[in-house]
């Protein structure tokens, strides 16, 4: 929400400059975004009236101006522009001003002529043709020296017909109208009525042969390198009521601060001026002064003659206010009006939409103007719309409607959307005569989902969607119709149609200072409660219960009446204390506890943490590969993501973890070392949840990495967690893995993950020639696995035996199978075993390997002696060769 | 005697003094010192001298084998400070080779922020809660005092999984506030962190998943003056001891009063700046008293119980906390912006 100072100080005056006022308001509540200051950078630019213009000596193009600027002498400036004319009021930078943007504008010479100063257009005083309607330029093809002709003839061409004709004098024919004498240079002269203003004259010019208009390059189907000088663009030529030495920022309205609110959806009140003035008025202590509008009326005819309301979808339309104005005379509204809504964001219009627009701006209640004529039957009914039932809107475009959209119809159609739009069959145009101004409550759910429906959310609707106070419709008709009266745009017709559908209950309070005492931690007197809310607008009685305002719905219970308090007492002056009662013991959950383990040991084996999206491209899972019938293609679907890309929940953490590693590869980082705790999320949970599981991913590439590094790393989180019984099993049916280098992750009969190469087919998916590495181990099983805290077992008091032994086996032997039996041959003896070399090759035989361990053995009771280790060793060769046929070297 | 005597010091002590090395002293005391040695052999002598020469002698002899066995040591010991230092110098390393690396990873930003707060609410006694990310839009709106036609229930701001916009996304860690109430025992101190979804385009402010953390506080006789305490407390464990905070009305649904806390731009110190857009402000929370109705929902009498709450975005303080220019650093996850935590 824009406010305007210049506005505001019509309710309450307030002195404090910008920067406090935007703190003040800020900490009352109404945060204020930025304030703009229109004008900050213009200075000493002023208004100007051209007394003289001649051709510069040394130049096609430019002129030599005297303009009086006010003081006693005239200024002499040279300009490039050709749109300007004796007589015109222009704005004229100054020697030693400024415009937007910073430009700075100094006395100097143009091409030896000198210039004290620059006639402004409209975009170097930072304003654009939307500010000003009129300032558009039109400028005609002037053929001059650029394509001489004689005058009198009708050159050839493929422009269609012209005749070449001279300009003997320009007159302004009103407005931004020229009426020009043109000579055929024979004697034959005529006068031609253009809205070009680069015409001056001596100039040549093109008519069109039938129209008698005089051509444009358009007209003339040129291109603008052909006239390099007719260009659209020019000097604001000022329409005000001004006059020379003007500073140019009270003209063009410049001179006024904008103030952006951001209003909460609990206020809509303040989206407008005097709610904000109210806010003002109560933040600075200062008297707030409003107005009471007051219509003479007495406009021909008799309202209930003309008009009739009806409101058939009762309960969407809790009030209904009408007037009507005859013979109106539309036309711009004057300069005070536009510059009030342009400071507010609002396009000018004409009278009587810009006093729809300056109610709504000014009471915050919407209003629509439409053509009383295409009323047909002088009937206005508010319905719902019929199934399929067709509407243009005021900005052009067609919408099929549903039952859910309300309408506002004659007895044939409908001519507007409530609340969102009017209808462009109904539209204020330059010929309307009867008009009829609507003030309307509508129902804010129904605006809100039929704006949104439709996807045109406007002003109107914005303001309808957070609930509008239905005791501000009538006022605001009155306000419109008194701005009517005020700028002789019609007469207004007696009578005020009304039709209330829904009689709001004011809500009533009961002021309890010592509850909203005891709610804020503050010790404030129930007088300055009283005073606090008053300033308000609450009323208060003796009985010590509130009346809340009509337009604060929000405030319904003690709870609102404390934040009253508190935002005039100030948020700021409310104490801090800290926290009394009974204490409470704080800590993390088993899970919690869990996450910053793994999280902590995944850190100290070098991986860095990252942070992926939860949800997923549904080819994502095409692109690891995952078979068609997993269950994991089952995922939860957003029926409104922001893309395919990000659509459906994920269930596998592995397509995340590899776009990052992707990305990382890339970007040409050598190594990455990453992992994750994240969820994945699988449908069928309670009450149509997910089920929600957490996965440990890890995933790497790099000239260090391979499977035996990822193995390595697994390791050790495991050993941290203390996890009993470790086993890594060949898993060669995970189509995401390299069928050779992947295995499945136990400890003891629990299955906590998988862990290997990614498949180099699933790699080349994503665009990756190298090797990935990845593990998934699940959450949960991490958590059974998790093994008890250590308890202390003695350290051992007798000496170990070491023994080496190398056995020769079939390459299809795995080194965990041969553990495995050289722990079950040992006799109790055996403390540790561990692999330290595996050698194929000479001597070996083809198809066989030689696999080397270092055994410990050890009693607890006493020192071994050499046989009582060489029995156990002996026993452990016999079983290896007994069951893999692994025979000692 | 005397004289060869004399003769065997001299010539030892100059020898012991020329040797290089260890195994050169000791062919010397052999040579000298020995069994064999010449010292021993003048001292077989011995007995071929008078009665009254040879206890002159023999304290003679006594004397020259001390001086001798005393030099042996002493060049001993310096024969070996000198191996000692020779070893050592040849030992010498380039102290600016690199290291040999020990890898270690990197938490992530955002989480090394949450690990703070979440570290200091639970020295107050918070317990740490977590809940369903996939929720149902009764806990992430009706429940919190959000009605049908709350423009957050949008489908142009939030995903839903149905058509009704029964189970959505949780676009804020709120919903924990009523989950919690509904099982714990009275009084409840809890924060939740976790992710959370909205439907904003990808920017270097927005991302449609991202975190926060949700803290709350129910009890008999809680204030707000409470709420400001300990809320001044998390911004001053977070940016620092004596950074200046501000407390400003604001709304939402559950809360009433509810209000933002800003803390006073670090750059500028509150002149205003481009960081704080000018305001000498930045926003880094939303909080407040724990609306009635929503005591009320979750079947708690406000009459008797009252708490705050406060929620706040994770990212956007890790990115003050580490002066992060563009969210999407976040979520890129590039090792060289990683390595940097």
């Amino acid at each position: 929400m824009n406010l305007s100072r210049k506005w505001l100080s019509e309710f309450v005056e307030i002195d404090a400059g910008d920067r406090d006022f935007a703190e003040a308001m800020t900490l009352s509540g109404s945060k204020v975004e930025l304030t703009h200051d229109m004008g900050e950078e213009i200075n000493n630019v002023v208004v100007g009236r051209i007394l003289s213009m001649g051709r510069h000596p040394d130049s096609d193009h430019m002129w030599v101006c005297q303009v009086d600027v006010g003081k006693e002498e005239p200024v002499q400036i040279v300009t490039g522009a050709w749109n300007i004319h004796v007589g015109d009021l222009v704005p004229v930078a100054l020697h030693k001003s400024t415009l937007p943007g910073g430009k700075r504008i100094e006395k100097g010479k143009l091409r030896g002529v000198l210039s004290n100063g620059m006639l402004c257009s409209l975009k170097e005083l930072g304003l654009d043709e939307r500010d000003f309607p009129y300032g558009v330029i039109t400028a005609a093809a002037l053929l001059n020296d650029y394509h001489p002709q004689t005058p009198g003839t009708t050159p050839d061409g493929d422009s269609g017909p012209i005749q070449v004709l001279s300009v003997q004098a320009v007159e302004n024919a009103g407005g931004s109208l020229w009426s020009c004498v043109l000579s055929d240079g024979k004697g034959g002269s005529e006068t031609v009525v253009t809205p070009c203003q680069n015409i001056h004259a001596g100039d040549l010019v093109a008519v069109h042969a039938q129209t008698r208009a005089i051509c444009t390059l358009a007209g003339l189907h040129a291109e603008q390198r052909e006239f390099p000088h007719c260009i659209p663009d020019g000097i604001f030529v000022l329409q005000e009521d001004c006059k020379p030495g003007d500073d140019i920022k009270t003209v063009t309205g410049q001179d006024d601060h904008v103030v952006e609110f951001e209003i909460t959806p609990n206020r809509p009140d303040c989206l407008s001026v005097i709610g904000l003035a109210r806010e003002v008025s109560a933040t600075f202590d200062r008297p707030l002064r409003l107005h009471t509008p007051a219509v003479k009326g007495g406009g021909p005819g008799v309202l209930p003659e003309l008009l009739d309301v009806e409101t058939p979808a009762a309960d969407l339309v809790p009030r209904y206010t009408a007037r009507m104005v005859r013979n109106v005379k539309i036309a711009p509204s004057p300069k005070w009006m536009r510059e009030r809504l342009r400071a507010m964001g609002v396009r000018p219009i004409n009278n009587i939409v810009d006093i729809t627009n300056y109610v709504m701006l000014e009471y915050g209640q919407p209003m629509h103007a439409f053509d009383y004529r295409y009323v047909k039957g002088g009937k206005i009914i508010v319905r719902r719309a019929e199934e399929g039932e067709r509407l243009t809107t005021l900005d052009g475009k067609a919408h099929t409607l549903t039952a859910s959209h309300l309408v506002i119809a004659d007895e044939t159609r409908a001519v507007g959307l409530a609340g969102i739009m009017g209808g462009e069959n109904s539209e204020i145009v330059a010929d309307t005569a009867d008009v009829v101004f609507e003030s309307a409550c509508f129902d804010g759910t129904c605006i809100r989902k039929g704006a949104l429906a439709l996807g045109m959310r406007t002003e109107a609707s914005a303001k309808f969607e957070k609930g509008l106070d239905p005791m501000n419709t009538l006022p605001a008709v009155e306000r419109a119709c008194e701005l009517v009266e005020l700028l002789g745009a019609g007469q207004v017709v007696d009578g005020v149609i009304d039709i209330l559908n829904h009689v709001p209950q004011p809500t009533a309070l009961k002021l309890e200072p010592e509850k909203i005492n005891a709610l804020l931690g503050t010790d404030v007197s129930e007088n300055e409660m009283w005073t606090i809310l008053q300033k308000l607008g609450f009323q208060i009685h003796r009985d010590r219960t509130v009346t809340v305002p009509s337009w604060r719905g929000d405030v319904k219970e003690m709870a609102d009446l404390a934040e009253e308090v508190a935002r005039f007492y100030g948020y700021n002056n409310i104490p801090t204390t800290l926290m009394r009662g009974e204490t409470t013991l704080g800590g993390y959950s088993e899970q919690e506890k869990l996450e910053q383990k793994l999280g902590a040991l995944c850190r100290a084996c070098g991986c860095s943490e990252i942070i992926t999206y939860s949800f997923l491209s549904p080819s994502a899972y095409d692109k690891i590969a995952m078979p068609a019938q997993d269950r994991r293609r089952n995922s939860l679907q957003i029926l409104n993501p922001l893309g395919e890309d990000t659509s459906i929940m994920r269930t596998t953490t592995l397509p995340s973890m590899l776009e990052i590693l992707t990305r990382n590869y890339n970007y040409r980082n050598k190594t990455a070392m990453l992992y994750e705790i994240g969820r994945i999320y699988f449908p069928g949970g309670r009450d149509g949840l997910a089920n929600e599981a957490k996965v440990l991913s890890l995933g790497a590439y790099g000239p260090d990495m391979d499977f035996y590094a990822l193995k390595g790393t697994v390791e050790a989180l495991l050993t941290g967690l203390r996890a009993p019984a470790l086993s890594f099993r060949t898993c060669s049916d995970n189509p995401s893995y390299h069928p050779g280098r992947c295995a499945a992750v136990w400890s003891g009969a629990r299955c906590l993950g998988v862990m290997g190469q990614i498949h180099p087919l699933v790699a080349q998916n994503y665009g990756v020639d190298g090797e990935l590495y990845c593990a998934e181990l699940d959450f949960d099983a991490l958590l059974a696995a998790k093994g008890p805290d250590p308890v202390y077992a003695p350290l051992p008091r007798f000496p170990s035996v070491q023994r080496d032994i190398a056995v020769v086996c079939g390459e299809a032997v795995q080194v965990g199978q041969l553990e495995e039996c050289i722990r079950r041959g040992a006799k109790g003896l055996l403390k540790e075993v561990a692999l330290f070399d595996i050698y194929r090759g000479q001597g070996i035989g083809a198809g066989k390997k030689s696999v080397a361990f270092n055994l410990t053995l050890r009693a607890d009771d006493r020192s071994l002696t050499a046989a009582e280790a060489d029995d156990d060793v002996n026993s452990i060769l016999a079983l290896l060769e007994r069951e893999l046929g692994a025979v000692l070297r | 005697m005397k004289q060869l005597l004399e003769h065997i010091r001299t010539d030892a002590l100059a020898a012991f003094s020329a040797a290089g090395d260890a195994q050169a002293l000791d062919a010397l005391r052999v040579k000298y010192l020995g069994k064999k040695g010449e010292l021993t052999a003048l001292l077989k002598q011995m007995g071929r001298l008078s009665p009254e020469e040879r206890p002159v002698m023999g304290q003679l002899a006594n004397q020259v084998r001390e001086a001798l066995a005393s030099a042996l040591e002493r060049r001993q010991r310096d024969l070996e400070a000198q191996a000692l230092t020779a070893r050592l110098t040849s030992e010498a390393v380039d102290v600016t080779i690199p290291g040999r690396p020990a890898v270690l990873g990197h938490r992530h930003p955002m989480y090394i922020a949450l690990d703070e707060i979440k570290d200091i609410f639970v020295s107050m006694g918070f317990q740490v809660v977590d809940g369903p990310e996939v929720e149902l839009a009764e806990y992430n709106f009706d429940k919190l005092n959000a009605e049908e036609g709350h423009p957050s229930r949008d489908w142009s701001d939030t995903f839903y999984f149905d058509t009704d916009s029964r189970v959505m996304l949780r676009s804020q860690t709120s919903p924990m506030q009523v989950r919690s109430m509904e099982v714990m025992p009275l009084p409840i101190r809890i924060i939740a962190p976790g992710r959370v979804y909205r439907k904003d385009e990808v920017d270097a402010t927005h991302s449609p998943m991202f975190h926060q953390v949700e803290g709350m506080v129910i009890d008999k006789n809680v204030t707000m003056a409470d709420l400001k305490g300990t809320l001044n407390l998390l911004a001053e464990q977070l940016f620092g001891k004596g950074t200046v905070t501000r407390f400003r009305p604001h709304h939402f649904p559950f809360t009433e009063p509810s209000c933002e806390m800003d803390v006073q731009c670090h750059k500028c110190g509150g002149a205003g700046c481009p960081t704080c857009k000018g305001e000498g402000w930045i926003e880094l929370l939303g909080a407040g008293m724990i609306h009635p109705n929503v005591l009320r929902m979750a079947g708690i009498d406000p009459e008797i119980w009252s708490g705050w709450a406060f929620g706040m975005g994770l990212e956007r303080t890790a990115m003050r906390r580490f002066k992060i220019a563009d969210l999407r650093l976040i979520f890129e996850n590039d090792m060289r912006f990683l390595e940097q935590f």
